[in-house]
């Protein structure tokens, strides 16, 4: 999707996909509403915030290959500090530019604290400890509306503040310079802007002596260690990275949606990003970004299934919503099986998944012994 | 001539099992020492307990008169002593450029600021790891080869780049593990000859080799492990001559 | 003292089941180091053909002995979690034995998923309640009560617990097993056909899940399409406080388990002065696995596994 970046035939060339580029993702929510209404650009707001999300996993598991099923609770910390800071629940109101930053924060605050004790274990005990912390945060939210009121419980919170930039407020249609914005066309470009900057640093972390850690360690941590790299630091870097970025899109994903409850942080959250990058191909940002946005329209798409049986059946016999978590699982089995490099892999996965003796896995678990 | 490494009394037990019984040796700054000795004689978990990755039961080891038994190897290497392994440990989805720029790691510093504004400093620092990998890779004989993933060199390209990759660490001590297993004579004869180039520009190498011709030819002093215990160390052509390590060597041909 | 009396009987009767679904986990992971994330869903399975099977049987005739239509009930659950953890197998792990670790993980999830919206499609959404057939009488020990269906669960779960250590143990099956935990190149080189052990244990494995599966929705009156997912996460938890890979440490993991988590409810909320209450039960298995995995990976019986790189 974005290949074509990295290898301009000519700079002239390069300029003019870019401006195209620029040109249409500025007119793309006028196009799809136009096209298929206004619902669909709230489906388009909410693919480029499953890009932000899996851009930031995709630093967890893809490069750091970190498996972490607990992602949604960084998601979760950002959306609830968001609600927590802006709505009539505390009635405090903090403007966005202030509270977004701060459930950053708290959610690689909360990165670090996880991943501290738990780096060193080994890849599948750490998807389980990472999944524990994620049901713990949901529990946890679900139940602490008494004695005290902090979460609202299974109710979860409402009338959370819109972003609002120069007195315009994002909750409401507005008309600006002749042309008439609703709220899901301001989502669509602040959405934007955070989306390119999560793209902008994903590529920067790549290709830095950073990204380069942690391709090392994904490939061969003994020998990354004996190299000279702090595994354990630049883990907790990568796994405080992804949920930094976790924090920004549940804040973002607070203000959209003006009310959030447990109901939006489950475990099968985490799982849909993570189906976003093993899809769209692990490691690579335009795998990964194909990924997301794949994952997110198909189920929009699905609903027509609905309107489909109902023509040819008079009913609706299976209910498309129930039917999309079977085709994930469907979906992750096969490509697991038939394609696990990813629909847009980066070269090295597919050389990795495709290698023919796992030698050099098996003396890998072998060689460290007892500390670490 | 100082002493650079120092191992003192280091027993290594697995289970009941004395991998390394009371080991001690020192090797001298600016010498090539070898280290030999029939298969499961201890030789490379000796190694890993010099580099961090295994624990020592007992005895101490030191860089430099600093100990280093039961550090981090990140910190070992940081320290100055850097190693390669026997079964090559490329990151084989890396280019040979990247695998050199990640032994650079230890000896650069951006952090994830750095990586995503682009500093000056950062560009500077990137750019002189760039052009000091591509030296390295110069340096061992890979020099057209920096985009090639580590992966699909050849096979002794793949021993050099290991080496090139250790270097970039810039050690003071550089610990060999069967360098030139599985290479052919000609590709021997260029090893020996990179070997003299590193000791020659003021590095010490600490080998482990099976080649008995090369380590003749190449040690200033050898130290013979069988059983995990020290049985001779000196001049590889007295050792050559002592007899515990024909016995050793021999064995049971010489008993019967 | 009785609450204390009371929560441990609980607690037994809880972690004999959680006992015999860890045992599924330990077993393949002995084995293939592969975390069988599906293996909840497998006791689900377990749970919901049985009530199938028991709400058949009533129609047919509402006057038959209870223990009976239960008994019939778990007779044919244990195959079709046999059938379908041998067909996981086969489908979705096998293809990927020489894969990097994370693959057979991600697939385990996928399979998962596949399994709980099949059930959720096939018995709804709704909580399928468990008839009450089963004799109920109450007894009292020490100012606690005690049920005869606790007591049932308890003897059951003990009893497959003993015929496993005896397969485990006595069998050539069984020694099959234990080597290939070894290592599998030199079971293989001494003559074990790897593959068939390789399902041997799945196949073994989901036939605890099935007696689990029926036991956990007769204690609790109900079963439903997503139970499996918090009952396979606790049962892993108690394989992993028991040490993975070990037989015996599953067991003790998971009556250990069981009994933390009904003390912990029972006294949480005196402990946090009323701020906490019983409804933080879940929360527990959590903390638990990953207090285990921080100060003792290796868990209560087991070697150490979880440095390795």
């Amino acid at each position: 999707m974005l290949e074509f970046l990295h290898r301009p035939r000519t700079r002239a060339q390069a300029r003019a996909a870019i401006i195209l580029l620029a040109v249409l993702l500025a007119l793309l929510p006028f196009l799809v509403e136009a096209g298929l209404g206004r619902s669909w650009v709230r489906v388009l707001d909410f693919a480029l915030l499953y890009v932000i999300l899996a851009l930031g996993l995709n630093i967890v598991v893809g490069y750091a290959g970190l498996l972490d099923l607990g992602f949604v609770a960084f998601y979760a910390l950002g959306a609830y500090l968001y609600a927590w800071l802006a709505s009539p629940h505390f009635g405090l109101h903090l403007p966005f530019w202030v509270v977004l930053p701060l459930g950053a924060g708290l959610a690689g605050l909360f990165g670090v604290l996880l991943g501290a004790p738990t780096l060193r274990l080994r890849g599948d005990y750490l998807a389980i400890v990472t999944l524990g912390f994620g049901e713990i945060i949901r529990i946890f939210m679900n139940n602490l509306n008494a004695p005290v009121n902090i979460t609202n419980g299974p109710q979860g919170i409402n009338l959370i503040d819109p972003v609002t930039i120069a007195g315009v407020s994002f909750g409401k249609t507005q008309e600006l310079f002749g042309i008439t914005f609703a709220s899901a066309h301001f989502y669509y470009y602040l959405f934007l802007v955070f989306t390119l900057a999560t793209l902008f640093i994903a590529y920067r972390l790549q290709d830095s002596r950073i990204g380069r850690a942690w391709v090392a360690i994904r490939e061969d941590e003994v020998a990354a260690a004996a190299m000279g790299i702090n595994t354990r630091n630049i883990k907790l870097l990568a796994f405080a990275m992804g949920a930094v970025f976790g924090g920004v899109a549940g804040g973002l994903f607070a203000a959209f949606q003006g009310f959030i409850s447990p109901e939006s942080f489950t475990l099968w959250e985490s799982i849909l990003i993570l189906c976003m990058i093993v899809l769209g191909g692990m490691g690579h940002i335009p795998g990964v970004v194909l990924g997301a946005v794949l994952l997110t329209v198909l189920p929009e798409a699905l609903r027509y299934l609905g309107d489909w049986q109902r023509a040819a059946l008079g009913e609706v016999v299976v209910d498309p919503g129930d039917l999309r978590m079977l085709l994930f699982g469907v979906a992750l089995v096969l490509m697991m099986v038939y394609r696990p490099e990813g629909l847009i892999p980066s070269r090295q996965r597919k050389r990795e998944f495709h290698a023919e003796d796992g030698v050099a896995a098996q003396e890998q678990a072998s060689l460290y012994d007892s500390r670490a | 001539m100082a002493t650079l490494l120092n191992v003192n009394g280091v027993s290594k037990r697995f289970g009941g099992i004395h991998a390394l019984d009371e080991v001690t040796l020192a090797v001298q700054e600016g010498e090539i020492y070898g280290l030999i000795g029939p298969n499961g004689a201890g030789k490379t978990t000796l190694f890993n307990c010099m580099t961090g990755l295994y624990s020592v039961s007992r005895g101490e080891i030191l860089l430099d008169g600093r100990p280093i038994h039961n550090r981090k190897p990140h910190v070992i290497v940081e320290l100055g002593f850097a190693r390669t392994f026997q079964n090559i440990r490329l990151f084989a989805n890396m280019t040979a450029l990247e695998n050199v720029l990640v032994g650079r790691h230890v000896r650069t510093h951006a952090g994830v600021f750095g990586a995503v504004l682009r500093d000056a400093g950062t560009r500077a620092e990137e750019a002189a790891s760039r052009e000091r990998a591509r030296a390295l890779l110069d340096f061992v004989g890979l020099a057209n080869k920096g985009r090639t993933l580590a992966g699909h060199l050849a096979y002794g390209e793949q021993r050099r780049l290991e080496i090139a990759r250790a270097l970039a660490t810039e050690p003071r001590l550089l610990a060999l593990d069967e360098p030139v297993a599985g290479m052919n004579p000609a590709e021997r004869r260029q090893m020996a000859e990179l070997f003299q180039r590193l000791r020659a520009q003021g590095l010490t190498l600490l080998l482990i080799e099976h080649d008995v011709k090369l380590v003749m030819g190449l040690c200033d002093r050898v130290a013979v492990l069988d059983y995990g215990r020290k049985i001779a160390e000196g001049a590889p052509n007295a050792v050559r001559q002592d007899p515990t390590v024909i016995a050793a060597y021999l064995g049971t041909e010489a008993a019967a | 003292m009785d609450i204390f009396v009371q929560q441990l009987i609980n607690g037994l009767v809880l972690g004999s089941i959680y006992a015999l679904v860890a045992l599924g986990y330990t077993m393949v992971y002995g084995i293939l180091e592969l975390i069988n994330f599906a293996h909840g869903e497998v006791t689900m399975m377990g749970a919901m053909v049985a009530l199938t099977v028991i709400g058949l049987l009533l129609g047919l005739n509402p006057e038959l002995s209870g223990l009976l239509v239960v008994l019939a009930g778990v007779l044919v659950a244990i195959p079709a979690c046999m059938l379908l953890a041998f067909t996981i197998e086969r489908v979705a792990y096998r293809p990927l034995r020489r894969a990097p670790r994370l693959a057979p993980l991600i697939t385990a999830i996928g399979v998962s998923i596949v399994l709980q919206n099949a059930a959720m499609l096939i018995w709804g959404r709704q909580y399928v309640s468990f008839p009450q057939i089963l004799p109920q009488q109450t007894y009292e020990v020490l100012g606690a009560h005690i049920t005869s269906l606790q007591i049932f669960i308890v003897l059951l779960c003990m009893a497959v617990m003993a015929g496993l250590w005896l397969l485990v143990q006595k069998t050539r099956l069984g020694r099959a097993m234990r080597a290939t935990a070894q290592s599998k190149e030199v079971a293989m080189l001494m003559g074990v056909d790897i593959d068939r052990v390789i399902s041997a244990t799945f196949v073994i494995g989901a036939a605890l899940a099935a007696i689990a599966g029926v036991m956990v929705s007769a204690y609790y009156g109900l079963a439903h399409y997503y139970m499996g997912f918090m009952l396979g996460l606790k049962a892993f938890s108690a394989a992993v406080l028991g040490g993975i890979g070990n037989i015996a440490g599953a067991m003790l993991g998971g009556l250990l388990l069981g009994v933390i988590e009904a003390l912990g409810a029972g006294y949480i909320g005196d402990l946090t002065g009323g701020f906490l209450g019983s409804h933080y039960q879940d929360v527990f298995a959590f903390f638990v696995l990953i207090l285990v995995l921080v100060f003792r990976p290796s868990g209560l019986l087991g070697e150490r596994v979880a440095t390795r790189a």
